[in-house]
């Protein structure tokens, strides 16, 4: 896909949203470092183009599904900093009123159904909201995001089957960053392509270069067609890579697993530098305007840890609510 | 009042909230044939988007069910056996009964997962385990346990309108039962447990199969002088307390009687509530009447001998009375 097939304003939108990903997790990352942050934190920090891409083929009434590597698919769901921010920090102002964590930032008046912390356990959870979507003449998606290590869960194959026998309104967005935990996918994945189990289960299966955005934005856009005519589910595999370790912080236990080299090979290939190159050669954005969106997710992204460290603790009344409906 | 049977008890419930409710709609294995009964029939009523078959694939149409809840509909899901519960164990636990609360009370979870359960004849120890005490451990889920026909329909229907994921566990050997159920829109609320027969020497809690043994028992030892008051939670969670525990105070006796296993069920589990709230209400120690801790076995004999019956639920009532 071209830059001259989708609007100005799409695209710095895009942009902004990639910006926002890798700003918010760098700015995560470090305060975990400072110990501002409990739990254990995963960023997506080098995978920017997937769920900007994708989500931007997606309206609010949209579902998706998320993963322990969620924070991008929210923000780009359209996830506010600041809630979000606040929940990562365990406040009573998070997404979750505290009680969900990075692992598990969700809105559901956003259509997240779920980040997880249980790999592959989302995936079946999409496949019911493209279920549900077919009750109402498959009038939203459901898009699963996933990584490679998920497609070796018996939820990604069973969910596949289901939604092709049932032809539900359903996109798999296998974000393939070339690691499952700390295991390449290469050793643990009996194919080179993920796409191709799409075959298993009578769907089309796609790659695409998951650090470009325009190009995992176009592949989307055929799905989405595709899942709302009623023609059923694609899987779509996006290729990336994970520049950070599996867990932040995992220098202090795991060692060294990955070849150096083979780090900094892949971020030559910076999805956020290649779209800003593509939007230089357009001719109509200047550079003026990128950096006007980098400094306003700057101050919008300061905002947000002012506002997570100035927010309450839960009350602990709350450790009891929310079991049960009311 | 009519007399049904335990199955079309099911049935009813089904086709009640199905009509009632146009977002209900029902999946699981061979729902369309309805092979044990439950659910035949149903098909020709509501068609083929609201009665799907699935493939063998819990996992995968059990969170498809918990998916399908969040994003507006009422699924009930149907689980053959309560063993195959292992095999979409993640997304009960997990996610059914998580999620909710997770979210800081976003998410919307009102599903209905049907199973059978328990011994039923030589159907050995896959077919035939209890399965809800490890449920039971697990927050978040919902668990009615109906022991009659009348009981069945009402507790099914009111798990189909509750907004939080409901575990009907029926037992197999129920299925060939039948009961009264009152005319019209009959609900039972979850929660709240039944006096099946009232007495005032010894309370029998008893759960699910072990009713109908509890009140043999019961004709029996009256014969003895002996008044049994048999005490159904119906649903395990949430739990009667109050039926319970009063049911304790005018007794102080009790034996608890359930298909589980003795250690970590829901017989341990009750015993440790009422202990904890009724200790002064006791007269004696509490004996519980359980499968032993073994898996069951196929033989008949075999079978029988690690299943808890009349005749054990007896001897711990005369223990208690000596």
């Amino acid at each position: 896909m071209d830059t001259s097939a989708v609007p100005k304003e799409k695209l710095l939108d895009m942009y902004r949203t990639m910006v926002k990903i890798r700003r918010f997790e760098e700015t995560v990352r470090d305060l975990f470092f400072q110990g501002q942050i409990p739990g254990f934190v995963h960023v997506s920090i080098g995978e920017e183009a997937v769920p900007t891409g994708v989500c931007a083929a997606l309206t609010d009434d949209d579902y998706i599904t998320t993963t322990h590597r969620g924070h991008g698919h929210m923000l780009a769901k359209g996830g506010e900093l600041k809630p979000m921010m606040a929940e990562i920090f365990g406040r009573a102002t998070g997404y979750c009123k505290g009680k969900g964590g990075s692992m598990h930032i969700v809105s559901y008046e956003l259509g997240i159904l779920g980040a997880n912390g249980i790999v592959g356990a989302g995936i079946p959870i999409a496949t019911g909201a493209a279920l549900a979507s077919s009750f109402r003449n498959n009038t939203a998606v459901a898009v699963s995001f996933f990584g490679d290590g998920a497609s070796n869960e018996g939820t990604f194959h069973e969910s596949l089957n289901l939604a092709s026998l049932w032809h539900l309104p359903a996109i798999y967005v296998c974000q393939n960053n070339a690691y499952a935990e700390f295991t390449p996918t290469a050793e643990s994945t009996s194919v080179k392509d993920i796409a191709v189990r799409g075959v298993a289960y009578g769907i089309p299966g796609v790659v695409v270069d998951g650090n470009d955005v325009l190009a995992v934005h176009e592949v989307m856009l055929t799905a989405v067609q595709r899942a709302k005519r009623g023609e059923g589910p694609t899987l779509i595999e996006a290729k990336t890579y994970r520049w950070e370790g599996h867990v932040v912080g995992e220098q202090a236990f795991v060692g060294e697993y990955r070849d150096p080299e083979e780090v900094e090979a892949a971020k030559r290939r910076c999805p956020i530098a290649l779209f800003a190159q593509k939007l230089a050669a357009t001719g109509f954005v200047e550079a003026a305007e990128l950096s006007r969106i980098e400094s306003e997710v700057e101050r919008e992204l300061q905002d947000a840890i002012a506002f997570a460290q100035s927010s309450p603790l839960p009350d602990l009344a709350e450790a009891t609510r929310d079991v049960f409906a009311a | 009042m009519r007399d049904i049977g335990f199955i079309e008890a099911i049935n009813e419930a089904l086709g009640e909230e199905m009509e009632r409710d146009p977002s209900v709609f029902i999946m699981g294995e061979d729902v369309k044939l309805g092979a044990f009964g439950a659910t035949r029939g149903l098909i020709d009523k509501f068609g083929p988007q609201r009665v799907r078959n699935t493939p063998i694939s819990e996992a995968g149409f059990a969170g498809a069910g918990i998916g399908a809840a969040m994003a507006g509909m009422r699924p009930v899901v149907e689980i053959e056996f309560a063993s195959f519960f292992y095999c979409c164990w993640d997304q009960i636990c997990n996610q059914a009964g998580k999620l909710r609360y997770m979210s800081g009370g976003q998410a919307r979870m009102p599903i209905t997962f049907r199973c059978v359960f328990g011994a039923m004849g030589s159907a050995a120890a896959q077919h035939s385990e209890v399965v809800y005490p490890q449920l039971l451990a697990a927050p978040g889920l919902k668990i009615v346990v109906p022991s009659d026909a009348g009981d069945m329909k009402g507790l099914l229907k009111a798990a189909i309108r509750d907004d939080d994921p409901v575990l009907v566990f029926e037992h197999g050997r129920l299925g060939f039962t039948r009961g009264t159920v009152p005319d019209g829109d009959h609900l039972v609320p979850l929660g709240k447990g039944a006096v099946k027969r009232a007495g005032t020497d010894v309370t029998i809690v008893a759960i699910g199969a072990m009713v109908p043994k509890a009140l043999t028992v019961a004709d029996e030892v009256a014969k003895d002088g002996i008044s049994v008051e048999v005490f159904d939670p119906r649903s395990l969670v949430p739990l009667d307390e109050d039926g319970l525990l009063a049911s304790v105070a005018k007794t102080g006796r009790v034996i608890i009687a359930d298909e589980g296993h003795l250690r970590g069920g829901a017989a341990a589990d009750l015993a440790a509530i009422i202990i904890d709230k009724g200790f002064d209400s006791l007269n004696a120690p509490i004996k519980r009447v359980t499968a032993l801790d073994t898996p069951i076995p196929f033989s008949p004999p075999l079978e029988e001998f690690v299943l808890p019956n009349e005749a054990k639920i007896k001897a711990a009532v005369l223990a208690v009375m000596a």
